[in-house]
Order: C-alpha cells, then sequence, then structure tokens
C-alpha cells in the first residue's frame, strides 16, 4: 500500500514548492529578467520587492508561463514550468491575481467568480467561506464586472483563484490603489489564506503592508534577485531597504 | 395610389415570407461570424464558401451515403466544422497576431480556391435537392398559402439562433468564451487551452454556415455560387448590427430580411440596394453599428 495522504508524500519538509534559478525572460526583443534565483517553501508568504521596472511582475508572469520567451529554471511540485504553457502551468495548482486584477466586463460578478475552472476534483474554497472572506461579493454576486469598485475589483480577483483548488497564488500588487480600509481587509484575508496552508508569492510596493505578513523577502533589481531575507532580519536590513527602494 | 400600383394581400405576405427566409439566412450566416469575429478577430471571408459546402455536403449524404435530409442537418455541419478546425489550426493559426488583414486575405483566398474546386468539378449551374417528404406541401393560411418547407426554415434556424445566444450570454462555455474574448491571456493562465477553444470556435461558426446551407439546399439549389451571392449581404447585416454582437447580428439579420422583402413589394428597384443604403446611414449615424460597442 502506497501512503499518498499527508507528510509521508511529501519528501522533506524545508523543500520548496517553488525554486526558481536563473530564470530569464524576454518581452519581444526586451530582455527582462536576467537570471532571477529565489525559492518558496510550503505555507509560506514571500514578497518580491524592488523598484518599478526591476523584474518583479515579469517574475510572476514568467512562472505563470505568461511571459512566453524564457529560459533557465522555475520548478513547481519538482516540475519544470519552463516550457509549459500557462494552462498546463495552472493546472499544477499555481493561481495568479494580476496587478490589473484582470476583471471581465463583459461577465457577471458570478460568471467572474465561477470562471477559472477547478484543477482538483475537491476545488478549494467552498462559495460560503469565500463570502465569509468577502462579504461584499455576495451582494454584487449579478453586478457586471465592469461596475465594480477598485477595491471590489481586487476581492473578486483574489477570491475566484481561491476556489479552484490551486494552493500557491501570486498576488501581484493586492493593494495598490486602495483605501486603508480595504487594504486592512486584503491584509486580513493573507494572513487567513496563510493560517489556511496556502503558499503565497506576493510582489508589493507598500512595505509597510508587506511587513505585517511576509516570512521572507527577496529583493530585485535590473532584473536579478540581489538581496533576501527574513522577517525577523527586517529592522536590521531597514538601512540597506531603504537604499535598495528609495528614489 | 402613391407607388403606382395597388398591393394585394398575397404579395405583402408572400414578399414577407421570403424576406423572413433570406433573414433566417442572414441571421445564421452572420451569427456565425460574429462568433468568429468576435473570439478570433478574424473576418472569415470563407464564410459563404463553406456555406455553400455545407449544401453540397447535404448533398452527398444524400447520394454517396444515402442518409436523408435529417442525417444532413447533423452531418454536414459536423463535417464543414471539422474542416473549418483544420483550417484553423493548419492556416489560420500561423496569423495570430498579425494585422487582421492577414487573415481576411487568407480567408478570402480560401473562398475562391474552394468556390473555383467545386465549380471545376460540378459547374456553374445547380443540383436539385429535394424537400424531405416529411416537409413537403403547403398549409393554407386562410391569407396566404405557407409551404410547410419554408416555415420550418424560419422557426429552426430562430431556434438555432436562440440557442447560440442563449450558450454565449447564458452557460458557463459562454462565460469562458466571453472571457476569452476579451483577456485570452489570463483566462488561458487559469488553466483553459484556449488555442483548443479558439479551433472549436471557428469549428462552430462554420458549422453553422454548414447548417444554413443544408437549409438552403432545397429551397436554392446546390450550387457553387451559392455562398458568393448571399455573403455580401451578409457582411453587410454584420455591419449593420455590430461587428461581433450576437444578440445584434441575429436581429439585423431576420429585420433586415424582412425589410428587403418588403422593398420589392414597394420599390422593386431598391430592393437589392436597400441594405448597403441602410449600412450607409448606420455608418454614418451609429459607426460601430446599432448593437455594437464602442471600442
Amino acid at each position: 500500500m502506497t501512503d499518498l495522504s499527508g507528510a509521508a508524500a511529501r519528501p522533506a519538509a524545508a523543500a520548496p514548492i517553488l525554486a526558481v534559478a536563473g530564470l530569464q525572460a524576454w518581452y519581444g526583443e526586451s530582455h527582462i529578467l536576467h537570471g532571477v534565483d529565489f525559492d518558496v517553501r510550503p505555507g509560506e508568504v514571500v514578497t518580491l520587492l524592488g523598484r518599478n521596472g526591476a523584474g518583479k511582475t515579469t517574475t510572476l508572469k514568467s512562472i505563470m508561463g505568461i511571459v512566453v520567451k524564457r529560459k533557465g529554471s522555475a520548478k513547481f511540485s519538482g516540475t519544470e514550468t519552463v516550457g509549459l504553457s500557462s494552462d498546463r502551468i495552472a493546472r499544477l495548482g499555481v493561481a495568479i491575481c494580476p496587478e490589473e486584477r484582470g476583471i471581465f466586463a463583459s461577465l457577471n460578478v458570478r460568471e467572474n467568480l465561477m470562471l477559472p475552472p477547478k484543477i482538483t476534483k475537491e476545488g478549494g474554497l467552498t462559495l460560503e467561506r469565500i463570502f465569509a472572506l468577502f462579504p461584499n461579493l455576495e451582494e454584487r454576486l449579478g453586478s457586471g464586472g465592469g461596475k465594480l469598485s477598485g477595491g471590489e475589483q481586487q476581492m473578486l480577483a483574489v477570491a475566484r483563484i481561491l476556489r479552484t483548488g490551486a494552493r500557491f497564488l501570486m498576488l501581484d500588487e493586492p493593494t495598490e490603489g486602495l483605501a486603508p480600509v480595504i487594504i486592512q481587509q486584503i491584509g486580513r484575508t493573507i494572513a487567513e489564506l496563510k493560517r489556511e496552508g496556502f503558499t503565497i508569492l506576493l510582489v508589493e510596493q507598500n512595505f509597510r503592508f508587506a511587513a505585517t505578513i511576509a516570512d521572507r523577502y527577496f529583493v530585485m533589481e535590473h532584473g536579478r534577485v540581489i538581496d533576501a531575507f527574513a522577517n525577523s532580519e527586517l529592522s536590521a536590513n531597514m538601512g540597506k531597504l531603504h537604499e535598495y527602494l528609495g528614489v | 395610389m402613391f407607388f403606382g400600383h395597388s398591393i394585394s394581400a398575397q404579395e405583402l405576405f408572400g414578399q414577407l415570407l421570403i424576406g423572413l427566409i433570406n433573414g433566417s439566412f442572414y441571421a445564421m450566416l452572420s451569427l456565425g461570424l460574429a462568433v468568429i469575429f468576435g473570439m478570433l478577430n478574424i473576418v472569415n471571408f470563407a464564410h459563404g464558401a463553406l456555406y455553400m459546402v455545407g449544401a453540397f455536403a447535404a448533398y452527398f449524404v444524400l447520394h454517396g451515403l444515402g442518409l436523408n435530409y435529417w442525417w444532413a442537418l447533423i452531418l454536414s455541419p459536423l463535417m464543414v466544422g471539422a474542416l473549418g478546425a483544420v483550417i484553423e489550426r493548419t492556416l489560420l493559426y500561423r496569423l495570430r497576431g498579425l494585422d487582421p488583414l492577414y487573415s481576411l486575405l487568407l480567408t478570402f483566398g480560401l473562398a475562391l480556391v474552394i468556390q473555383g474546386l467545386f465549380q471545376n468539378y460540378y459547374g456553374a449551374s445547380g443540383m436539385p435537392y429535394a424537400i424531405p417528404p416529411e416537409l413537403s406541401g403547403v398549409r393554407n393560411l386562410g391569407f396566404m398559402y405557407l409551404p410547410n418547407y419554408r416555415a420550418w426554415v424560419i422557426v429552426f434556424s430562430a431556434a438555432v439562433c436562440l440557442a447560440t445566444w442563449f450558450m454565449i450570454e447564458k452557460t458557463r462555455l459562454g462565460a469562458y468564451l466571453r472571457a476569452a474574448t476579451e483577456n485570452p491571456t489570463l483566462v488561458r493562465a487559469f488553466g483553459v487551452n484556449v488555442p483548443r477553444m479558439i479551433t472549436l470556435i471557428y469549428g462552430f461558426g462554420v458549422g453553422l454556415a454548414a447548417l444554413a446551407g443544408v437549409l438552403a439546399a432545397p429551397i436554392n439549389q446546390v450550387r457553387p455560387g451559392m455562398g458568393a451571392d448571399v455573403i455580401a449581404v451578409v457582411f453587410a447585416v454584420v455591419v449593420i448590427g455590430g461587428m461581433g454582437s450576437i444578440l445584434g447580428s441575429i436581429v439585423t439579420g431576420f429585420v433586415l430580411g424582412v425589410i428587403e422583402g418588403l422593398t420589392k413589394v414597394f420599390y422593386p428597384e431598391a430592393s437589392n440596394t436597400v441594405v448597403f443604403v441602410i449600412m450607409a446611414i448606420v455608418l454614418l449615424i451609429k459607426p460601430a453599428g446599432l448593437f455594437g460597442k464602442v471600442a
């Protein structure tokens, strides 16, 4: 008998669920990522920091396969994703919440929420759980996707990837342009998801927000990871960080 | 009387019926074009030729396989749909991301090749296709005689159009389709095989054309030129309804068929041009079409 349940199936507790090594990526002719290295362990919240144009969003899009032209390695649960199409990568259990949120205006809120197909038989969170996290969405199910406020759009963009069964979520600047009260709600949600065992790779400009939920940070510059530290080392690294991120 | 001759009820309703019949074909053909344009951003000039192939397929199903009209209604769209899928996979696929002009030229060329091949083998004249016995005969409505087959065409095509509209606007499959029309990259990143969906949509769109071809076979003859005759008006319908609008193409198809029919009654000289005059007026007043959204 093979034991497929729980820890026995997992090789080692600290083995990364995502291992990115020497990842390069291109938009057409322009070379954006020049060899990105970092890893994410199961259950962690990892944040990519860096100035605009450092390659954070491109890193997420390359892992997802949305940026097609790429080299190097990005292994998810041991499977090499470089060379796979984005629909195949999604079915490995990777889900993205894009920076522009990507709410479909020609679909209503319910259709947007139900759009991403379940990638496992049992799926992820139930609708009840999702509505408990985002009560506003339940009231707006019949509204058109284009009629939502920025905060509601962001909640919908996160909510719809929770019911697919993907356990690895990539959130690209989920707090961008949102009011403080909504940022708090998003923060609580991410903390809740972490407690439930989701692994989260976050791109965030709002450093104070990231500090409340991240386990580890990787700092990017010019398409490379140039520094890394754990949340516990944060205060010791504040000076360096201001240098990295300051304008 | 303004038009110089009195109009009998028989004449009026007769033309109204012909208008509805033509409208049925316009609606089904422009619906397929709209679905294809919405999803692939391709102006499918091969649509008329594939409508013709649909009618020929019905002919082959009858004379080659010995299967009747009802089988043709199922088999012909499947055959032409499969042909369309092959065309998409082998040719149109390569033009993705290029200027839409390339796919327009390719499909236009395909239309000429397909039509030329059929003309070469079957000549320009038509081959008759009998009305299925279940639908032959006429019923007397009191004010006019209604051929059963024509009534069937109108009802059936309206049902097909409504079913297609329902599928696209109200079902989960349709939600994928609408979402992929808006942002195919993201839909793919959610795990949907968008390229395969695009192939199937093209197959579905030309399958609708083939279905219209089967419906048309007993009314017109099965002729290589039958698609070329109808396609110009169908494109005008699509422009009037609004490129890519599903409901727009259905409603505009039927309405323009009727307007064309009524023009034959009241001012026959304009019956061939009225659709294009309407198109010009619509383009002046509402360039995106009656049901179109401004891009």
